[in-house]
């Protein structure tokens, strides 16, 4: 078996790279339609069930799209980074570290809180939530561009450290009086939480600020120059120097997008569903979203559809369980599954398989 | 008696990529003891026909024999084991390994205890006696020369015992001194049964080495002709499917120094030692030498890429600043040896290529923004001007061929009316056309014309003698990071040159003694 590359232009291959993921995740379901049948329940039915519990109705629409909401933010938090080929790893502890400044500066501390009128207090309290994402993801940036440190390491271990120090602020400093000995932090001012999408749901307004910061994305890396700069460093940093590009500001610059994204999404999360900071606040969305960025091709609109699949599977998953019986790992195995085969499609649309 | 089995035969072999036919029904014959020159420009279907021929790639038609055996496609295995054995232009050893090391890799099952050193090491000797094929097979190949490499290459394929040897542009990378010796050995090799297949785009050589020559234009076999019959210019005709008309460059007017280099020292391996030059606009200053004697630490100097550690570099009087944006503003249009992956970002598009040195430019951002329009518009002009042949400007710039890729990045210089030009290896592998519009580029820069462009210097790194001394005024030669004094150019003649760029290099000398 052996790879050669095929001659295509920009147009279908951004047209063929869709088509090799739709049928990617189509193969994706017939794969895992073994494990359902070996898990002894019927696939149709299973699958109806999955599909129904994540997109059957304005209810499982509702919670979706409230998964999906930080999902699109961490996805797009991996993008940035991943386009200028800095890996980040660490967005699940900048998305804790968001979370906590935004508890820190718009928390009801001693049950008041700061005395500021709403809107600035709310942007304060977005604006520190990224400045401390952005702030993780610089230590990385740092050690990386003038102590050849490499990021993957730095940024993964800091997750332990975030989750550490977020272990500690809610058993200390930040921790809730009232919430009689569960570990949480304070709770947010009600004034600041977002307003509901739909009523009787959970689905908030954090998903049009997440659809915003797709757009915003796509538009930095389509028609700036720091976009220009930062696609330039990640497709051939050697290049990108010799052609006097400034290297090392894009990649700060990228590390601060980057961070403050996956900041945002704590942000949003505490303001849009939690009210406060707990230790499971995040079932790991910070990895999810490097899932999410790949599946999306890198592509920062496409986020958004990547983010959409993967929520639908991980809420639809729980009504498959409860219909057919299989466990909900299933929807896992579905989103590990259809990446791998992403992955191999979009390979495949710059190459060609031969047997020989 | 019955004429002898072919070597190898090929009939009918297409090739398609896509939509491209890289190889189109060519049929070839391969006499045993003879050496064939596959001749044809860049992109002509030399490499894929070879690598159809050594098992890399499957032919989409036609068929394979080697000595009157059917060759399975797309099998390097079974290549291997008819006896075709592969020089590729870009040597696979490991540096960190001796030379009997790297024969021995992929030789020497992994379940023997006995190893095959020492028979390998005895047929090692036997290949230097036979073809003058001569390495100390302890050395370390990190530290022997280019020429030696590629023996060592050679003899990998001959202990696999390879009756066929392919090599692909085997004098890319060598001194004139070396290129002489590999053409003994190959005689001496045709002269004991082996069978060549030598692959190249320069007429001297061919005509030089070859029995037969076979001309392949745009994936067609466009003639076949024994190579005593074969004429230069009839040779050219079939390779390009025109004529060439012989360079006429205008007259120069040497000026003011531009560029002075004072006991220039650097680091970096090896380091620039003391270098002193000075250039004037007008004046195109060659830099000779063997590949890895300081041209590379010389162009990264200039390029901003490495700082001075000592002496005095001035451009226009003022001092050469450490950074590629800074020398691209103090009026340095710069020319990489690596241009795919240097000079330009090859998953960009063109036209982003183009704009790239100017992102401060106001005619192509605003506030942050690119205009992607006049940048278009700028990219479709260097396109037309330069003669880049693309399907646009709005494709991945990868796509292209070596030789447009370097039009497009000389267009990107010259559109920013460069004072100095470091032209480094500026038409290495490229086919005679492009070579000949690039040459007409850079000696038209060295004149100022009406539209307010300064007469540009040029500061050329070649390891091509023919460029040197059909292009300079003056010529000075790098060796181990020391450069010589510029001479006029008329103070020269190749074999002066030959000499002086490997007569103080550490191999030959060892060698010679």
């Amino acid at each position: 078996m052996r790879l050669e590359p095929k001659l295509v232009d920009a147009k279908s291959q951004t047209r063929s790279i869709a088509v090799a993921s739709f049928s990617a995740i189509a193969f994706t379901l017939v794969i895992v339609s073994l494990l359902v049948l070996w898990a002894g329940a019927p696939v149709f039915a299973a699958y109806a069930a999955l599909f129904k519990g994540g997109f059957g109705d304005v209810f499982a629409w509702s919670e979706t799209l409230t998964r999906a909401t930080p999902l699109i933010l961490t996805g797009l938090a991996a993008t940035v980074a991943f386009k200028a080929k800095l890996w980040n790893i660490g967005a699940e502890g900048q998305l804790y570290a968001g979370a906590l400044a935004a508890v820190a500066v718009g928390g009801l501390h001693g049950g008041e809180g700061f005395d500021v009128a709403a809107p600035i207090l709310f942007s304060l309290m977005i604006l520190a939530a990224m400045a401390a994402g952005a702030v993780l993801l610089m230590i990385a940036a740092v050690l990386k561009t003038w102590g050849r440190v490499d990021e993957v390491v730095v940024t993964l271990l800091m997750n332990f450290i975030v989750l550490l120090l977020v272990s500690w602020m809610l058993d200390g400093p930040m921790k809730d009086p009232a919430a009689m000995g569960w570990p949480q932090s304070v709770a947010l001012k009600p004034e600041l939480e977002l307003a509901k999408l739909i009523d009787q749901t959970r689905l908030h307004t954090g998903l049009l600020i997440a659809f915003g910061a797709s757009a915003v994305v796509w538009v930095i890396f389509r028609f700036t120059t720091f976009g220009f700069a930062a696609r330039a460093v990640g497709a051939n940093v050697n290049a990108a120097r010799f052609l006097g590009l400034p290297v090392a500001r894009t990649a700060m610059l990228t590390a601060l997008l980057s961070g403050g994204l996956a900041g945002l999404a704590g942000a949003i999360e505490v303001a849009g569903r939690t009210s406060y900071v707990t230790l499971d606040m995040s079932p790991g969305y910070g990895y999810s979203g490097i899932v999410i960025a790949m599946l999306a091709a890198l592509n920062p609109l496409a986020v958004v559809p990547a983010a959409i699949f993967v929520a639908g599977m991980l809420v639809g998953a729980d009504s498959m369980s409860r219909a057919v019986g299989v466990p909900t790992y299933i929807a896992d195995v579905i989103v590990a599954v259809s990446l791998i085969a992403v992955l191999v499609a979009t390979m495949l649309t710059r190459y060609r398989l031969r047997w020989k | 008696m019955t004429a002898p089995t072919p070597a190898l035969l090929l009939s009918g072999i297409t090739k398609r990529f896509g939509a491209l036919v890289a190889n189109d029904s060519i049929s070839l014959r391969l006499d045993q003891g003879e050496v064939l020159a596959l001749l044809g420009e860049n992109g002509a279907g030399k490499s894929t026909l070879v690598s159809i021929l050594f098992g890399h790639y499957a032919a989409d038609e036609g068929t394979m024999t080697a000595f009157g055996r059917s060759l399975p496609a797309a099998d390097p295995k079974s290549a291997l084991a008819a006896g075709i054995g592969m020089v590729h232009q870009h040597f696979a050893l490991a540096d960190n390994l001796t030379v009997l090391d790297n024969v021995l890799i992929g030789l020497e099952p992994l379940w023997r205890l006995r190893s095959l050193a020492a028979p390998v090491r005895q047929q090692l000797a036997e290949a230097a006696l036979r073809f003058g094929l001569a390495v100390n097979p302890e050395a370390l190949v990190g530290s022997l020369s280019v020429g030696e490499k590629q023996r060592v290459e050679i003899l990998k394929a001959l202990v696999r015992g390879a009756k066929v040897l392919i090599l692909d542009e085997p004098t890319a990378v060598l001194t004139p001194i070396e290129s002489a010796a590999l053409f003994v050995t190959l005689k001496q090799m045709v002269g004991q049964g082996l069978s060549i297949i030598f692959i190249s785009h320069k007429l001297d050589e061919v005509l030089q080495i070859s029995d037969r020559i076979a001309v392949l234009r745009a994936g067609k076999l466009v003639a076949e002709c024994a190579t005593a019959e074969a004429t230069k210019p009839q040779l050219a005709q079939w390779m390009m499917g025109r004529t060439l008309a012989p360079a006429v460059y205008p007259a120069r007017h040497i000026g003011a120094p531009l560029l002075k280099l004072d006991a220039a020292c650097t680091h970096g391996h090896p380091k620039l030692k003391d270098v002193s030059l000075t250039l004037h606009s007008g004046e195109i200053v060659a830099i000779a030498g063997v590949a890895g004697n300081g041209q590379a630490a010389l162009a990264d100097l200039l390029c901003g890429l490495v700082p001075l550690e000592s002496g005095n570099a001035l451009i226009d009087n003022k001092p050469l600043l450490r950074s590629p944006s800074s020398c691209v503003d103090a009026g340095i249009g710069r020319i990489p040896e690596d241009r795919s992956h240097i000079g330009v970002v090859g998953d960009m598009m063109l036209w982003e290529n183009a704009i790239i040195e100017d992102l401060q430019d106001a005619r192509f951002t605003r506030t942050g923004f690119v205009r992607r329009e006049s940048s278009q518009q700028h990219a479709k002009k260097l396109v037309e001007q330069f003669d880049v042949r693309t399907q646009g400007v709005n494709v991945p710039i990868r796509g292209l061929s070596g030789g447009n890729i370097q039009k497009l990045i000389l267009g990107r210089v010259l559109s920013r009316k460069p004072k100095l030009i470091v032209a480094n290896q500026p038409t290495w592998g490229l086919d005679v056309g492009a070579v000949a519009a690039i040459h007409e580029r850079l000696v038209a820069a060295c004149v100022a014309d009406a539209k307010g462009s300064p007469a540009a210097g040029v500061l050329l790194i070649s390891e091509d003698l023919e460029e040197i001394m059909a292009l300079a005024d003056r010529i000075a030669v790098m060796s181990r990071g020391q450069l010589s004094e510029a001479r006029p150019k008329s103070e020269w003649t190749l074999e002066l040159l030959g000499l002086a760029m490997t007569a103080s290099t550490d191999h030959e000398v060892t060698r010679a003694a």
